[in-house]
């Protein structure tokens, strides 16, 4: 089994009029053993930046850890918040420098940038960035996501429409998945606030 | 002095503290991540005033299309731009420091980079990892002597070819070059013939697909045509898009109200008078 499928994971990111969501299962497991329905892999960097981390949960928190420090020295030194296109790149340096032996875990970064614009992105494990005008995907579930975002999707929602448009991709897809669910977690992100959900989905 | 692992952000250049850990884990058992490609097809050739890049816009994971609209042609100085091929990571690492190292050189010796200066840097640090940083790159440009187009190996080995085609579309592309190919084309014979070549990967070979990406590079100018054609578009989206009849079920809400941002002005005020 691949390194991804020993924790098991879904995080989709979309974007929307002025704003993105950004949702994530919260199911915890060792291989087919489930240990935490409540584990968090989409994290607040700063006001209008947020990471989602698929992958090995180790790695996910220590991925976490090392990013916020940085982004605190960014702050110290700068005296402001990185764009997210900045916060980007740097989570692709920092994950290419160790491009012969990993950090097993694929982020999905979504921020609003200048003028409000929405920005997300994901990356493969050694940093290789794709930015999406639409939406990314990742985790165990990614090719269900892939399908059901694909369909769902359509361009300029407002925020409410998003946060039902990503759900129902989110839930659908950990459904066709055994390793990921157990509820989830969505943040809906617009100039003026932070919304974020805890959904009810099955528990199998 | 502590011994201190980790504290500073490391000076560069890449870091194997991660390695003995991901070994143990695939001797249990577990399988390596799939990193992203860019299967690719990507074409240069020279024609009469300068040098024509192309590329596909298709990323894969393994069977699955990651990214429908990559860019694969990466900026390296004004008058040269490379397409790259190969793990996607290492493409856009590569190129983005040979990129800064070429704007470091400009700065010292006040000159245009020439095309063999970045051919040269690539392939050193291609041969230094022996093939690990899996790049492969058509590098194409015009400096002071003139149009120049090559291709670099994730081993190390260039080649200096008037038309060059990589990535797994390689041989798709290469028979319409092949077939139609001469010297001395205008600019538009030459975009319709990169075009096809491109085009060609794109139809035949399963690891390039999506959109067609050209860069035109003659003496003094540069001509990015980012999605110059588009020969699959999505034309079976419904336009009243996805109605959900059972909405999603929320157990908890929690609403932070983001602070408003202040901007500052400085008012400069009259200077006090004694």
């Amino acid at each position: 089994m691949s390194i991804f499928e020993y924790n098991g994971s879904a995080v989709v990111a979309m974007v929307g009029k002025n704003c993105f969501a950004i949702a994530s299962d919260r199911r915890l497991g060792v291989q087919l053993q489930t240990i935490a329905t409540d584990f968090k892999r989409i994290s607040k960097i700063h006001d209008r930046v947020f990471i989602g981390l698929s992958g090995l949960a180790t790695d996910v928190q220590t991925l976490y850890q090392r990013l916020v420090f940085r982004h605190k020295l960014y702050q110290v030194r700068e005296e402001r918040d990185m764009k997210p296109e900045t916060f980007a790149s740097l989570v692709s340096a920092i994950l290419y420098e160790k491009r012969f032996g990993p950090y097993l875990c694929q982020p999905v970064i979504a921020g609003l940038g200048e003028d409000d614009k929405p920005f997300i992105c994901t990356m493969d494990s050694i940093g290789a960035k794709e930015l999406a005008k639409d939406f990314v995907v990742s985790g165990t579930a990614s090719e269900s996501l892939y399908g059901a975002c694909e369909a769902m999707y359509k361009p300029d929602m407002e925020a409410e429409e998003l946060f039902e448009t990503i759900s129902q991709a989110l839930l659908s897809s950990v459904d066709r998945d055994c390793l990921s669910g157990w509820g989830g977690h969505v943040y809906v992100v617009t100039p003026t606030e932070i919304k974020e959900r805890i959904l009810k989905g099955r528990m199998d | 002095m502590s011994q201190s692992s980790y504290d500073v952000p490391a000076k560069g250049g890449f870091s194997f503290d991660l390695c003995k850990r991901n070994d143990m884990l695939i001797q249990k058992g577990l399988k390596s991540p799939s990193f992203l490609k860019t299967g690719t097809t990507i074409v240069g050739l020279i024609f009469k005033d300068g040098v024509i890049l192309g590329a596909d816009t298709r990323a894969t994971e393994g069977p699955i299309v990651a990214d429908k609209n990559c860019e694969k042609i990466h900026y390296m100085a004004p008058n040269i731009y490379c397409c790259g091929a190969g793990t996607a990571a290492d493409t856009e690492a590569v190129t983005d420091m040979v990129s800064s190292q070429l704007r470091l050189h400009r700065y010292q010796t006040g000159r245009d980079s020439r095309v063999i200066t970045a051919l040269t840097l690539l392939k050193k640090h291609l041969f230094s990892y022996q093939g690990h940083v899996s790049a492969a790159l058509v590098l194409g440009g015009v400096d002071i002597t003139g149009p120049h187009l090559h291709t670099i190996y994730p081993h190390g080995s260039t080649d200096t070819l008037p038309f060059a085609t990589m990535g797994s579309g390689s041989l798709a592309a290469m028979s319409v070059f092949e077939a139609k190919y001469k010297e001395g084309l205008t600019r538009d014979e030459g975009i319709k013939l990169v075009a096809e070549a491109i085009c060609s990967g794109i139809f035949n070979d399963l690891g390039s697909g999506s959109n067609v990406d050209i860069c035109v590079i003659t003496k003094g100018n540069k001509e990015y045509l980012r999605n110059y054609m588009e020969p699959n578009p999505r034309t079976y989206v419904s336009s009243n898009g996805y109605s959900f009849t059972k909405k999603t079920e929320v157990l908890r809400t929690k609403i932070t109200p983001l602070m408003e941002r202040v901007e500052i002005t400085e008012v400069t005020g009259e200077a006090m008078e004694e």
